[in-house]
């Protein structure tokens, strides 16, 4: 076991854990945002950069801070390592760049997208984005693309976490979708027309951050903060048919896998669980999901299992440089 | 005086051709190192000698030597980065095309010294012909003797292989390249862990620049102490500059480290000074990376010292009043040129080689050449100047790989040193000389965004 | 964007794919994704110039990798044409050093004697007109890339024409 100290508190990890898991057995306010990162795939990480954080001290034995800030999901702690999360303004700082980056080329149309209320994108925006928009040239724009019978995807939304390429990877064989061209430009794409079609499929959409991979058969049904959410099983021979219903009265209104508190999913569902039982009498209903990932919109709304909105964490930085930019239309 | 230790040979008819090559004393460093060092005694020289990466980053080429994990007895590779795609250089280039023999005979020594059987060159796929040159070399040499298995009886086995890269500058970047050398994407990878330990194939790997080994035969020759003798404090030996843009007599230059840019630019030996009726107004020292210098930053340092081609000089004075010397591209810009434009140039560069992973290096490249040909062409406000600013430092130090810092650098620096362009390029975008001279091409020509 | 796979089947001719096979030996046993991209160059040059749909298709099935894993690598790659271009493709370097030499003024001259915009191809199949970022020849400039040559120091009218003019000869003979 290994000692890190994050924002000032200490933990005992095992060796080998990154910082961000480390953050995560501490919990509470200071685990890093992620947003590509995901622990049940292998290879995720390193891309969205919401995660980083400052290295004060590298390690007991070599105790110099790193000269740059770290992405926690990808860096080893070490025994005597110090980290600082929130409690470093250049970290917030540096959050707040990528949240604004990250959002010059969203559509920001939350009022229309199914992910809003759980999407990733909408809480990192929320608790670190500025309130306008410093970018005013043209977004860069995709038309929808029905991929296969389920699953449609806005390119426009996406911010190229390479989760659902990480899905197709790890639970198909044949992945016919993967991210084309480079730069600005990438896109998620099958090159060819081609339906996504595996048994597994749907899982991309359960780990998809954004509104960028969206249910066919929920879109625009309902608002996710409008339904019951209610944990269910049945016996299913090709997975552990293990879910989450997402229920309005008695009507089930989707099916998903389970998520964390971290909006991760660790035992996946096969498609047949997820789009072919919408009868509550194909289900054991255990009863409500006992946990909610935190979401700027469910913080109002599931008052017994949901974390308390962070504080400001900006109130100590200089506000007013912002404002300067309040001329730039 | 004009010492060299590279190009010494470049001159020689048909150098590139085995017989000739062989003739003039190559490969004499195979026959030293495989007789009668080991290869730790190679890697010992190499250390001794302070050679440090000549592909831009300047770290000491034994000491990354030395980190390659030979413990785990893996196989281990040693890869040749000859991806040269940063504007500005082009020398890796004519080293290839003049001896390549020289570089074979680096690979040779270097992969013995480094336990490796086999290497690969990876040359950017544009250099066609060069990578039939290389392939010539590379079974001439075979045929000769000093390829393939138990090489002079020592027992060392080795193959090369040349590989090409299909255009992405990206792949310049070691972990990329390793990427691209799989058949991948070329993605930088997160590190750690390094090459040393997890390279090519997952397996030990060293990945070394075209000069910087092409340089070791010399060094096993000589012996480290000699070579260490030359050139200026850790700035050792001798480097390849290539020089272009507003000079005379623009090309591929051996220097001895630590000769002063003045020199360099103004001598009849070198640069022969500008080329035509306007006087200097910046140089960028080490390819299109590193911050561009104002003339009087550029001769001379802020503390008043004569400005040297050294990783030292060049770095002196950070990078509020320094630079870097890179990979030793010297670009040179006469007063008629526009750092506005140049800036915009170099964004959009960037902003094409952007590979896509990371979001603060994709979403704020494109972001960058936005601002600046908005101001390019004469639209800007004082506010886009700030935002420029501030998107650059958002970018800066956040990303996976150097690219980030690379798009962030020139914009700063430029940002640093001529913000007044700037601000007349918002006032009076019209005044621009550069504009002027070139309104035959820009009347009709509407520069597209990538 | 989706590209349309036409159903018909392209491959190597025999010499051809014995010069694909050796490249594929040239890398350790088990590692074969390796030649990709030099598989593709290959195709590039084999099947008209530019990367069909059905061309990656083949590489795909000669390296045993699926389709996907061989567009994802053709997109990344600037050199690889995706779309049928002309037989003579001039790469403009448009990148600092060659911009301040007077690549703009190649590339205005060459649209102005081809009769083309960038990107798009001549009448006749012959030209395409592209502008790249930096091929590392920058104290050469103004230049461009033309198949395996790179061609310097093009700085009058009168080089222009002797290089397109020089060309067209090539297509004929």
């Amino acid at each position: 076991m290994i000692r890190i100290t994050i924002d000032d508190i200490e933990t005992q990890v095992e060796e080998g854990t990154t910082i961000l898991n480390a953050a995560r057995k501490i919990g509470g306010k200071i685990v890093p945002p992620a947003l590509c990162y995901y622990s049940s795939l292998k290879g995720s990480g390193g891309k969205c950069r919401a995660c980083l954080v400052k290295v004060e001290q590298a390690s007991a034995r070599d105790p110099r801070p790193m000269p740059k800030l770290v992405a926690s999901c990808c860096t080893p702690a070490q025994d005597g390592m110090v980290v600082r999360n929130i409690t470093s303004p250049e970290v917030l700082e540096a959050r707040r760049g990528v949240v604004e980056l990250l959002l010059i080329n969203h559509p920001l149309d939350c009022p229309i997208c199914d992910q809003a209320g759980e999407c990733d994108l909408q809480n990192f925006a929320y608790e670190h984005g500025l309130e306008k928009t410093r970018y005013e040239f043209p977004r860069r724009t995709f038309d929808p693309i029905d991929i296969g019978p389920h699953i449609q995807l806005h390119m426009t939304r996406c911010i190229l976490c390479y989760r659902c390429t990480l899905v197709a990877d790890q639970l198909s064989n044949d992945r016919v979708h993967g991210i084309l061209w480079r730069g600005e430009v990438s896109e998620i794409s099958t090159y060819i027309q081609k339906a996504i079609d595996h048994e597994f499929s749907g899982n991309m959409i359960d780990v998809c951050p954004v509104g960028a991979l969206t249910d066919k058969h929920f879109r625009f049904r309902n608002r996710v903060w409008f339904l019951i959410p209610m944990d269910a099983h049945r016996n299913c021979a090709k997975c552990c048919g293990k879910v989450v219903l997402w229920l309005r009265g008695k009507e089930i209104y989707r099916v998903t896998a389970r998520k964390d508190e971290y909006g991760e999913v660790h035992e996946f569902i096969c498609n047949e669980c997820r789009w072919e039982h919408y009868n509550l009498n194909d289900w054991v209903v255990e009863g409500p999901r006992a946990f909610q990932p935190w979401s700027v919109i469910n913080a109002n709304k599931y008052h017994a299992n949901t974390k308390e909105l962070p504080h400001t964490l900006y109130s100590k930085l200089d506000n007013e440089r912002w404002n300067e930019f309040e001329g730039v239309n | 005086m004009r010492r060299l230790l590279l190009l010494e040979k470049a001159h020689i008819e048909e150098i590139d051709r085995y017989d000739i090559y062989r003739r003039e004393g190559g490969y004499t460093s195979v026959e030293k190192a495989l007789k009668s060092m080991s290869p730790q005694e190679v890697v010992e020289e190499v250390k001794k000698s302070g050679l440090r990466g000549r592909g831009g980053a300047g770290f000491p080429t034994g000491l990354k030597w030395s980190f390659l994990d030979k413990k785990s007895g893996r196989p281990r590779y040693l890869v040749c980065n000859a991806d040269e795609s940063e504007p500005g250089t082009f020398k890796d280039r004519y080293l290839m095309e003049k001896l390549p023999h020289l570089l074979i005979e680096g690979l040779i020594v270097s992969s013995y010294a480094l336990e490796a059987n086999r290497a690969f060159i990876y040359v950017r796929g544009e250099f066609k012909w060069i990578i039939k040159i290389l392939e010539r070399a590379i079974e001439e040499a075979r045929t000769a003797g000093w390829l393939g298995k138990n090489i002079l009886g020592s027992g060392f086995d080795l193959d090369i292989v040349v590989h090409p890269g299909a255009g992405a500058y990206i792949c310049g970047e070691e972990t990329a390249l390793l990427e691209s050398l799989e058949g991948k994407r070329g993605l930088p990878r997160v590190k750690p862990p390094f090459p040393a330990v997890v390279g090519l194939y997952g397996m030990p790997t060293v990945v070394n620049n075209v000069e910087t080994l092409a340089a070791v035969p010399w060094i096993v020759l000589n012996g480290g102490d000699a070579y260490a003798s030359i050139g200026i404090g850790k700035s050792t030996g001798t480097k390849l500059i290539s020089a272009c843009g507003n000079i005379k007599k623009p090309g591929v230059y051996e220097v001895e480290l630590g000769l002063s840019v003045e020199e360099f630019l103004y001598s009849d030996e070198w640069c022969g000074g500008m080329e035509g009726e306007y006087g200097l107004k910046a140089i960028v020292p080490g390819g299109s990376s590193v911050p561009i210098l104002p003339a009087h930053l550029a001769l001379k340092t802020a503390s008043g010292q004569p400005r040297l081609l050294s990783y030292e000089s060049m770095a002196d004075g950070g990078f509020e009043t320094g630079s870097m010397l890179g990979s030793g591209g010297f670009i040179v810009y006469d007063e008629a040129q526009c750092i506005v434009r140049n800036t915009y140039n170099f964004a959009r560069f960037y902003h094409h080689e952007s590979c896509g992973q990371c979001s603060p290096c994709r979403e704020g490249t494109g972001w960058l050449e936005r601002l600046l040909h908005k101001i390019e062409e004469g639209h800007g406000t004082l506010h886009d100047i700030d935002l420029l600013w501030d998107v650059q430092k958002k970018i800066e130090g956040n990303t996976i790989c150097p690219l980030g810092d690379a798009a962030a650098w020139p914009v700063a620096s430029a940002l640093r040193h001529f913000r007044q362009e700037f601000e007349a390029h918002v006032h009076q975008p019209q005044q621009c000389l550069f504009r002027r001279r070139a309104s035959f091409v820009f009347a009709n020509a509407s520069v597209e965004i990538a | 964007m989706l590209a349309v796979r036409r159903g018909k089947k392209v491959e190597f001719s025999p010499e051809v794919l014995e010069q694909a096979q050796q490249i594929i030996r040239r890398y350790p046993e088990g590692q074969q994704k390796s030649a990709l991209i030099p598989l593709l160059h290959l195709a590039q040059e084999q099947f008209g110039g530019y990367l069909s749909v059905e061309a990656m298709d083949y590489i795909a099935e000669l390296l045993h990798l699926k389709p996907i894993e061989v567009y994802e690598v053709a997109t990344f790659y600037s050199m690889f044409h995706l779309k049928p271009v002309g037989r003579y493709v001039l790469e403009v370097c448009h990148t600092g050093p060659c911009e301040i030499k007077g690549a703009e003024w190649l590339i205005q001259t060459l649209k102005k004697k081809l009769g083309i915009q960038e990107g798009e191809t001549t009448a006749d199949g012959l030209f395409t007109l592209r502008r790249v970022e930096c091929l590392a020849a920058c104290g050469y400039a103004p230049m461009l890339q033309c198949g395996e040559r790179y061609y310097e120091f093009l700085d009058t009218e009168e080089k222009v024409d002797a290089l397109l003019e020089q060309l067209r000869q090539n297509a004929i003979t």
